[in-house]
């Protein structure tokens, strides 16, 4: 009888009669990520469109209203405001209003036509790099543009780039987006469902209780994750058809794998819960503990960031955050259509660590050290 | 008699502190001991090791024929714990409470439902079976939290201050069921704070500064020589006014405790100064008493402070 899940199935079943009966923490606990998705859906467009630009135009000429057009036509640039010195053109940029400033200068036409090089200054925040970066890119792409038409009478070109984005043609936001958020949201829901569950058992004195009965670490933990596992599973589900249905996101890989694949993520976040709450003294404590995951999370899972760009020691990190593995699979499966075959290596590596979370939870819990 | 629960030279250490000194003791089958000690003395400590939650670092505890050390598993089937808190699932009903730890002690199906009909009418909480726990007063979660902790009909069970914050009239009934259940073999092994309550016990010990410094019967605690010194008397003095006269008799040389015990002071005094104690208080009857248990643990305590100090 005294086997490693001993009480599994009454911890269990007793955790499923605390969800049903605590109706507040479930809508809570259900509605919140459901609230967040719709949230950072709509709001976050990582596509950078329509820069505020502050132009300066000292040239006054056909050739420099012709060069603000195509600025204006490449829909990075809003050309909102005008600089009648190149005082207000640096008091534009620097007040924040906007966030490039051009600087056409005097003897732009004039350079054009004599054929010597005709410069064009272009301010640019720095602050927000993706910004920049774009800013710059596009601008260099227009003045090419530009100055080959110039050169090339007639704009036939010797190369052109056809390029040919896959799995988000369109490169919407949400397909990119989307899918990122789920992991971050299952994460919380699952942490906090479970380590605040396990630690209110502490603070109420159950805990000690059921240190004194026979139940195995491993079965009160295990029987703890079930209810809260099904509950993220159920959570999944729903994000997924408002993925599909409200922000339109396609799933070009089978949904079925994507579920199964799912679980093992679930098994890493909730043995993680599990940790925190061996530690977390209070509910309180429990609750940082577990928000304090979250950036890590978002930051170094290559969610927003490439892992590939970070320096060495952060993609080390980046390595021993579940989340990583678990977009990616997300990713791979919603976006690019993948499988089982292409994706089964980060599945695996979420099993060990949730095995590993798992073992090092119910180590703290052996008798007597957790009360 | 036989032995259910032996301590031998029990020690339990925490990096330097010693939690758990060298404490021995033998307790009966059908015994209810009352163990005593302030807060901190290392109660709770022997109650953890006993059932096997804390591996002692020297000497050896028996319980019910098991060894502390070797079977924690085994022990925790056929002990039964109740703390103050009461570990009670405040959200779930009362039938739902008894059936979580039913099963948490693997019992289950027809069993299961008998056990539970057998402790609801023992406690006398089958009226509230639906309710939740939460919503129970003081007393009856008490008697729910025992229900729980006798569902798997212990031998012995473990009461770590099982009537703090509870009325008189719920304390009385916890522990008339404490000796049905007694009657019944079933071994008590129960810490408190109340005297009354450990004059209720069949023995006890007292704890302090981690070390059993008293062990027996009550009546066996009073004749203690250690708690009556020699050349010493314990006295009863009835005065109109004991508040206001307390601090007179402290100053009298001689007097060794004094403290207010209703409407009289109680008084440790050296016997040859009765007759002149009785002078000096002429409006006082002064008679010599038997130490009540507080008596014997406070000049206990006492004695130990004066010694480490």
């Amino acid at each position: 009888m005294t086997h490693l899940f001993y009480g599994l199935v009454p911890v269990c079943r007793k955790e499923f009669l605390h969800i049903v009966r605590d109706r507040g923490t479930l809508v809570f606990a259900l509605l919140l990520p459901m609230l967040q998705l719709f949230l950072f859906g709509f709001a976050i467009d990582t596509n950078i469109r329509q820069i505020p630009t502050v132009v300066y135009d000292e040239s006054h000429t056909q050739e420099s209203r012709q060069l603000l057009q195509s600025f204006a036509n490449s829909d990075v640039f809003q050309l909102k405001f005008v600089a009648a010195s190149k005082q207000d053109l640096y008091e534009a940029v620097r007040s924040g209003r906007a966030r490039v400033g051009i600087r056409i200068p005097y003897d732009y036409a004039r350079n054009l036509q004599s054929g010597t090089t005709a410069t064009v200054l272009l301010l640019v925040d720095g602050s927000d790099s993706n910004v920049a970066g774009q800013a710059v890119s596009t601008s260099t792409g227009v003045t090419l543009q530009e100055s080959l038409a110039r050169v090339v009478p007639g704009g036939r070109v010797p190369i052109e780039v056809r390029p040919s984005v896959l799995y988000n043609p369109a490169t919407r936001s949400p397909n990119f987006f989307v899918p990122g958020l789920i992991a971050i949201l299952l994460q919380v829901m699952a942490i906090l469902l479970i380590a605040l569950s396990l630690v209110r058992e502490r603070e109420h004195g159950t805990l000690e209780q059921l240190t004194m009965t026979p139940v195995a670490p491993l079965g009160l933990m295990v029987g703890k994750m079930i209810p809260y596992g099904c509950l993220a599973f159920l959570e999944l589900c729903a994000i997924l058809f408002v993925m599909r249905v409200v922000f339109l996101v396609p799933i070009h890989g089978n949904l079925f794998v994507l579920l199964l694949l799912s679980l093992p993520f679930l098994l890493t976040v909730l043995g993680l819960g599990l940790v925190i709450s061996s530690k977390a003294r209070t509910q309180a404590e429990a609750f940082q503990l577990a928000m304090g995951t979250i950036l890590p999370s978002v930051f170094l899972s290559g969610y927003i960031f490439l892992i590939e760009n970070m320096p060495a020691p952060f993609q080390v990190i980046s390595r021993l955050i579940p989340a990583t593995y678990y977009i990616q699979i997300l990713r791979g499966i919603i976006l690019r259509g993948a499988g089982l075959a292409e994706l089964w290596t980060q599945a695996a590596i979420l099993i060990v660590m949730g095995s590993a979370a798992i073992l090092l939870a119910a180590r703290q819990f052996v008798r007597g050290k957790a009360i | 008699m036989y032995t259910v629960i032996q301590a031998d030279q029990l020690t339990i250490r925490f990096g330097s502190f010693t939690a758990v000194d060298k404490v021995s003791f033998q307790i009966a089958r059908g015994e209810v001991f009352g163990f005593l000690g302030p807060n901190g003395s290392g109660k709770t400590t022997i109650i953890k090791a006993l059932c096997g939650l804390l591996a002692p670092s020297n000497g050896s505890g028996i319980i019910l024929g098991m060894d502390i050390r070797k079977h924690a598993a085994e022990i925790r089937r056929h002990v039964g714990y109740m703390s103050q808190k009461f570990g009670l699932y405040e959200d779930l009903t009362v039938g739902e409470n008894i059936a979580f730890y039913a099963g948490v002690y693997g019992i289950q199906g027809a069993q299961a439902e008998q056990r539970k009909q057998e402790v609801l009418a023992l406690t006398g909480i089958e009226h509230y079976l639906n309710r939740r726990a939460g919503q129970l007063s003081g007393g009856w979660k008490q008697r729910l939290a025992l229900a729980c902790a006798i569902i798997h009909s212990p031998e012995v069970v473990f009461l770590d201050e099982p009537t703090a914050g509870i009325d008189p009239v719920a304390r009385r009934a916890l522990w008339d069921l404490i000796f049905r259940l007694s009657g019944q073999g079933v071994t008590f092994f129960v810490t408190t704070h109340y005297m009354d309550e450990a004059e209720r016990c069949g023995r006890v010990g007292y704890i302090y500064l981690s070390k059993l410094v008293a062990l027996g019967t009550v009546a066996d605690l009073q004749r203690l020589p250690d708690a009556s010194p020699a050349g010493t008397t314990r006295l009863q003095i009835d005065v109109p006014d004991p508040s206001s006269k307390l601090e007179q008799v402290r100053s009298v040389a001689g007097v060794r405790e004094a403290t207010i015990f209703g409407r009289s002071i109680h008084a440790l005094v050296e016997s040859d100064l009765i007759p002149a104690l009785r002078s000096q208080m002429r409006d006082a009857a002064i008679q010599p008493i038997e130490p009540s248990l507080e008596d014997v643990f406070v000049t206990l305590t006492y004695n130990i402070m004066g010694a480490t100090s």
